[in-house]
């Protein structure tokens, strides 16, 4: 065998081309490049024969291993749920109170509904559920409906004003800029701060009381402080749904306000329902 | 000929002054007055010149359009990486940006990709393949004037661009944000690029065709096809920057990253690579290592770059089929990307010893070790199991300025070094201490953005899919967001760093074109007289 003798980069002709000074040596490329270069062509077609790679008329090659995206996402969800199973069982056929007796039930309970809660309900009560102009938080311990097991179950089930339910839950503030004077409701909104501990005229506030009288205690009581059978917020504390400055507490008498959420039997499994309920009960205004 | 062009002039101008009048929206509206004063500067230039006797033809390399060209590369360089070490921190830091509507992140981030991509790299590419290209074809630029249209439309478009982005006018699509005006005025551009580079190339006095030019003709050839396919879409109005997509859904994505990956397969890469053909064997004054390996990986890389778009829609709507063969091209892609990295770093076979003294040329090759890495890290993402981890992460990021920092910024900053001496016909750099300041920031600069995108990528995508043995996810966004806090800040200083380096430059190529480092005889270095 001849021995292979490696050339010095000297040894090498050019092609015998020059532009502006610059040559080209003649040399091979290298092996273990072209070797490499090879491999992964091979596994290339290889890959491509495996797994659904060329187009037909309908459809591609399904590939040998018979891959889909799809079926891969619907074998991993039903292996989830499958596991689950047994403990989903069981949350069904535990009363909503009985839960927290249960250190496995929470778990479930509470990251199921974390996971609902960050998927549905995020959009409009935030991700950490603190709520936002309109959409109540739901950390604190101030509920318009209530805000134990049952009546937030049942809030979740029927929504808020959603037309499409039956059971939702209803009530409806006058506009009561139609029957109101401007003046009257500026004297009325004096009195809303008055009660809940704001800066105000009293003067006008005096003026607003008997108004408030005629027109708010039916629902909101003669202390002001709300009633959840109505969903009538409470005005004398300091939690405000839209707004606490006298322009928004003055747009709210004008022209009422009309917050709807949807109800969601139906839309997720009754599972969920549960698991979301008792995750907004636990966050720390739950009673 | 002159009155045709004082009457097309005039009724551009006047045209335009009407659609300033009836445009719809503040985008449209500034645009239209843009090139109402620019085609009445042209048409008033052109009345004081009526008549006059034309000046004689030149001979000889035509090299103002490139001075003009490295100027606008280190302008636009410095401002595109201004706003990008600035959106670094708005990530970290959002009070940063500052509730005004054209200072937020969403209308800034195209700012700065578009001001380094096609301003600082499209600069770039035009300037050093006017250069190359009259060089190794030993031949003068072709078509006269028309260099200089190509310079000026181009400086046009990246004002309407950018402009457009900050009013808010965009078409939402990744690195192709300009409205359909914008896109018509850059087709005819580019076109008017590809004439000047081609009728060079045809009117050559060598026999054959240098490798560096095959890179750049496959570039700007590409490049135009892309443009037109991606941005085909209807006005809404011919009095308004909104226009809609022809296509839509799955469709317009799988287009848009065909054309997204290329932009990158062949405006990044083709065409930096025409640039490194050039540069490194001169800088090291040695012949290109392999003639057959640089046609082997220039038509194999040019062959396999168009399909390995779908890599970038992995896990989509996007038919499994398709999804297969982006990720089967794009491992076919790493070797002949290497081609190149081989080509340049094994040219220096015999001059290595050189990087001791030559800043210039460390930094081509820290230029290359990015680009071999880049390229080979972008076949391991497109592989599907470790897309499923790095897909919309910070990794992805970082990838991108591997490439784009260490691969593209260095190759050029290395390609003004060279050019900017010869250009102004002076015999060397103001100083080469500047430039080892230039590549040491440079490439801390790069290694702290790099490494901490990795570090965030993986962590965020590790945090995304973690599940608790029930299966439900145990982060929100947002924890993944807080928790990158720390390498956010590390990331922007990384970019500041490499932004400094990059004023060095433009301090030490000003001196340089200005001769502020010729030194003068002075009587202090007088020999005194026995």
């Amino acid at each position: 065998m001849r021995k292979k003798i490696k050339k010095s980069d000297e040894d090498y002709p050019t092609t015998g081309h020059e532009w502006d000074g610059i040559r080209e040596y003649d040399k091979p490329m290298p092996r273990w490049w072209l070797y490499t270069f090879y491999l992964c062509i091979i596994f290339a077609f290889g890959y491509m024969v495996a797994y659904p790679a060329i187009p037909l008329l309908k459809g591609a090659t399904p590939g040998l291993l018979g891959f889909s995206t799809r079926a891969e996402v619907a074998k991993h969800i039903a292996e989830v749920n499958a596991q689950n199973a047994e403990i989903e069982a069981q949350l069904l056929s535990t009363p909503l109170e009985e839960i927290s007796a249960d250190a496995d039930l929470v778990r479930f309970a509470t990251a199921g509904g974390g996971a609902v809660f960050r998927t549905y309900c995020a959009q409009c009560h935030g991700a950490g559920a603190q709520g936002a102009k309109g959409y109540p938080n739901l950390q604190d311990d101030d509920w318009l409906w209530g805000g134990d097991l049952a009546t937030i179950e049942t809030t979740i089930q029927h929504g808020i004003r959603y037309e499409a339910d039956e059971d939702t839950r209803f009530s409806e503030m006058p506009k009561f800029g139609d029957f109101l004077e401007k003046d009257e409701i500026a004297a009325l909104a004096e009195y809303v701060l008055q009660v809940s501990g704001q800066e105000h005229d009293a003067a006008l506030a005096t003026i607003g009381q008997p108004l408030f009288e005629d027109n708010c205690v039916a629902c909101h009581t003669e202390q002001a402080t709300g009633d959840r059978e109505l969903g009538a917020p409470n005005l004398a504390d300091a939690i405000w749904l839209y707004g606490r400055e006298r322009e928004t507490i003055t747009t709210t008498i004008t022209n009422s306000r009309f917050g709807v959420m949807p109800a969601w039997q139906g839309r997720i499994t009754e599972a969920q329902i549960k698991q979301v309920t008792f995750y907004v009960h636990q966050l720390g205004g739950g009673e | 000929m002159e009155i045709l062009k004082l009457i097309v002039l005039a009724f551009i101008t006047i045209f335009a002054a009407m659609a300033a009048n009836f445009g719809q929206d503040a985008a449209y509206t500034l645009h239209a007055l843009i090139i109402m004063a620019v085609t009445f500067f042209l048409f008033i230039r052109e009345l004081r010149q009526f008549g006059d006797a034309k000046p004689v033809a030149e001979t000889g390399y035509r090299d103002d359009v490139i001075r003009a060209g490295v100027i606008a590369t280190s302008f636009w360089g410095v401002v595109g990486m201004l706003v990008g070490v600035y959106i670094a921190f708005q990530l970290a830091f959002p009070a940063l940006n500052l509730d005004y509507s054209f200072t937020t992140f969403g209308r800034l981030r195209p700012l700065h990709t578009s001001a380094v991509i096609f301003a600082f790299g499209g600069n770039a590419l035009i300037a050093t393949s006017f250069y190359i290209v009259q060089r190794t074809s030993a031949a003068r630029l072709w078509g006269g004037n028309l260099c200089w249209f190509v310079f000026w439309g181009y400086q046009l478009f990246i004002v309407m661009a950018a402009t457009g982005y900050l009013l808010g006018s965009t078409q939402s699509k990744e690195y192709a944000e300009p409205e359909w005006y914008s896109d018509i005025w850059l087709t005819i551009v580019w076109l008017s690029y590809l004439a000047v580079f081609l009728g060079t190339i045809v009117k050559r006095k060598e026999p054959h065709i240098y490798v560096a030019n095959w890179f750049f003709l496959s570039f700007i050839v590409t490049i135009a096809m892309l443009h037109v396919m991606n941005n085909l879409s209807l006005p809404v109005s011919i009095f308004g920057s909104k226009s809609v997509q022809l296509f839509s859904g799955v469709q317009d994505a799988l287009l848009q990253w065909w054309y997204g990956h290329n932009a990158v397969g062949f405006f990044l890469t083709s065409g930096f690579l025409g640039m490194m053909y050039y540069f490194v064997p001169k800088q090291a004054n040695r012949p290109v290592f392999s003639y057959k390996l640089s046609i082997i990986h220039f038509w194999s890389l040019t062959f396999l770059y168009i399909w390995a778009g779908p890599h970038h829609l992995l896990y989509t709507a996007l038919p499994d089929w398709a999804q297969t063969l982006g990720m089967a091209f794009s491992i076919m892609l790493w070797m002949p990307s290497w081609g190149g990295m081989i080509n340049g770093l094994m040219t220096l076979n015999g001059a290595w010893d050189k990087l001791r003294t030559d800043p210039i040329l460390k930094m081509m090759v820290l230029s290359l070790a990015f680009y071999g890495m880049s390229t080979f890290e972008g076949p391991v993402m497109a592989i599907k199991v470790v897309n499923s981890l790095s897909h919309y992460t910070d990794w992805t990021i970082g990838h991108v300025h591997s490439g784009a920092l260490g691969w593209n910024g260095m190759i050029t900053f290395s390609a003004l070094y060279y050019l900017t001496p010869r250009l102004w016909g002076r015999k060397e750099l103001f100083s080469l201490r500047m430039v080892n300041w230039h590549f040491w920031l440079a490439t801390i600069g790069i290694i702290l953005y790099v490494s901490s995108m990795w570090v965030t990528g993986i962590m965020e995508g590790l945090m995304w899919r973690e599940v608790d043995a029930q299966g439900f996810l145990v982060n929100s966004f947002a924890d993944t967001v807080s928790a990158k806090f720390p390498m956010y800040v590390v990331r922007g200083l990384g970019g500041l760093m490499y932004l400094s380096g990059a004023i060095i430059m433009c301090v030490n190529l000003w001196l340089t074109a200005t001769g502020a480092g010729i030194r003068k005889p002075s009587a202090a270095h007088a020999v005194p007289a026995e």
